[in-house]
């Protein structure tokens, strides 16, 4: 089957595994803790942030991959300061935020003459124009993310179990939830190409909530996220190429399926 | 109030000194002017009415809150000059309601609280194995190292979080309240390991109970709280308070209710 392999030899393919597969480590990795701590939706509401960066780039003539970056980055910042200064709970929060991105966005989009065809692969996703320089952020992303979490494993997971008993132990919950929620806003604005501001957050939520259904240890949790979430992508992407469907769809309905396989295995084994 | 903490032991150092603390949250007053003293060795149970000021009393204590008035010393320093946490094991009320699903084996919850732990001893395989083993040991819990949390009963998670607190060597535990929804059997079971360790290893323990029987068999302190210190002495005396009839005569109510 000479042919199906070919789409290896493509440039445009190999970027796409690349910048999906670094996407995928990061999401899985930050899902899990995300999901423990009652807020999966962290990353819908960054993605909606971005929307508005991508916005911004886009009407002032400037990379949107940057502003997204730095406008999402800020926001995740006010975002925590919020939450933190105010007691709310983080969904209340992230809706405010995300409401407040999203509406941005349309006003700049509507207001500004150049908005394109580029805005709506941005939103659905478009993993074939993904460029280099995306896919080598994504990688430094996903490098980034692994080596923080083996170094501050104790104080994510202390946090993220028993917050008080962690603070009493000398670790600040509040610099913990900080730094986690940057990264996702960094990890969302890579994440917008591979599968669209739309449905980032399915690769956040999907294969960390399949690797909770199963795993016993918390190191279990992290390496099942990460294993689910390449092999979906991948063979997300390889669907998508054969078959000719967006990719987008390919992966996250893909893992979606997987999930409701696992829970109907688990829910029977634990009878 | 003076007057009666002059009753109290005082061949023992005071590992916890309150001295008029008032506290508030936002503007309501919910502690006011208490003064309380905890020596070596102590086993002071602390009670009181949902709603005394119990938890917050303990999260004071912990340097989780801060005062509105008043000081707070542990092991002989000013609380804001106290680095040493190690020294105070800590049981939260909320400790036992994370979600049963939670990926966290009984060795990865009980390694969280090793002081002395540096990050790689997480990845390699024997890390700190002696002193995790040790401390799951002591509560009878060590053939359930790698068992996830959430697959325990509710009085097996109990012993787990005391091997947590124990792993950092502290000299005393608090714990508030630790057994609610736990069947009266699995009670005494854990309050007989609660008295070893203040017998047997000199622990200084603080426990927030709404159990009026633990209390007469176990401790040798209590403190009843309600907004102020509306007691503190030895547990025989409490026997002879009137406010310990007055919780009699009132069937428990102001202290919840006993099985
Ligand atoms: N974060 C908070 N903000 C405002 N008020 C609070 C807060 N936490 C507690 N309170 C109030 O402070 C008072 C004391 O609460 P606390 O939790 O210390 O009581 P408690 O004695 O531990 O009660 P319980 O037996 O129900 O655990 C209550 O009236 C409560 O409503
Ligand atoms: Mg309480």
């Amino acid at each position: 089957m000479e042919t199906v392999w070919s789409i290896f030899h493509y440039g445009f393919f190999q970027r796409a595994l690349l910048a999906g597969l670094s996407v995928g480590i990061s999401c899985a990795l930050l899902g899990v803790f995300l999901i423990l701590r009652k807020a999966a939706m962290i990353g819908h509401g960054l993605a909606h942030v971005s929307f508005a960066g991508v916005a911004i780039g886009l009407s002032l003539g400037w990379l949107p991959l940057l502003s997204a970056l730095f406008f999402t980055v800020i926001t995740a910042g006010v975002l925590v300061k919020i939450r933190q200064k105010t007691g709310l709970y983080s969904d209340t929060v992230i809706a405010l935020v995300s409401s407040f991105g999203f509406a941005l966005g349309i006003l700049l989009v509507s207001l500004s003459q150049r908005i394109n065809v580029e805005l709506f692969s941005y939103l659905f996703g478009d993993i074939l124009t993904i460029s280099s320089l995306e896919v080598i952020v994504s990688i430094l992303l996903a490098l980034s993310l692994v080596i923080i979490i083996i170094v501050y494993f104790r104080e994510f997971l202390y946090t993220t179990f028993d917050p008080e008993a962690a603070q009493v132990a000398g670790i600040s919950g509040d610099k913990v939830e900080l730094l986690l929620t940057v990264l996702s806003g960094i990890t969302v604005v890579l994440g917008m190409k591979v599968v669209g501001i739309l449905l980032v957050v399915s690769l956040m939520v999907i294969p960390a909530a399949s690797a909770l259904r199963i795993a016993r240890t918390f190191r279990q949790a992290l390496l099942g996220a990460v294993v689910f979430s390449l092999g979906e992508i991948f063979i997300g992407l390889c669907l998508s190429f054969w078959l000719d469907i967006p990719a987008a769809a390919a992966i996250v309905l893909l893992s979606f399926g997987l999930y409701i396989l696992i829970v109907l295995l688990t829910k029977r084994s634990a009878q | 109030m003076p007057s009666v903490v002059n009753n109290l032991n005082h061949q023992e150092l005071p590992l916890i000194e309150v001295i008029d603390l008032t506290f508030r949250y936002n503007r309501v007053e919910v502690l006011s002017d208490i003064n309380l003293v905890v020596h070596k060795g102590d086993f002071l149970a602390l009670i009181g009415p949902n709603g005394a000021g119990k938890t917050t009393l303990i999260k004071l204590l912990l340097g989780l809150l801060r005062p509105h008035r008043g000081k707070i010393k542990l092991f002989q320093r000013d609380l804001k000059e106290f680095k040493d946490w190690a020294l105070i094991g800590y049981i939260p009320q909320k400790a036992i309601h994370f979600e049963s699903f939670f990926p966290i084996s009984v060795r990865e919850a009980v390694a969280l609280n090793l002081p002395q732990a540096r990050w790689y001893d997480f990845w390699t395989k024997k890390i700190n194995e002696r002193e995790v083993v040790k401390a799951l040991e002591t509560v009878g819990m060590q053939d359930y190292i790698e068992e996830r949390i959430g697959h325990l009963s509710g009085g097996q998670q109990q012993r787990v979080f005391i091997a947590r607190a124990l792993v950092s060597r502290p000299q005393i535990l608090i714990l508030d309240e630790p057994t609610t929804g736990v069947d009266a059997i699995t009670q005494e079971k854990f309050y007989d390991l609660l008295a070893h360790l203040n017998q047997e290893k000199g622990l200084t323990i603080i426990i927030v109970t709404h159990e009026i029987g633990v209390v007469n068999r176990h401790v040798n302190k209590v403190a009843c709280l309600n907004r102020s210190l509306v007691y503190h002495g030895t547990h025989a005396e409490f026997c002879q308070s009137d406010y310990f009839r007055q919780i009699l005569d009132e069937g428990h109510h102001l202290i919840g209710h006993k099985h």
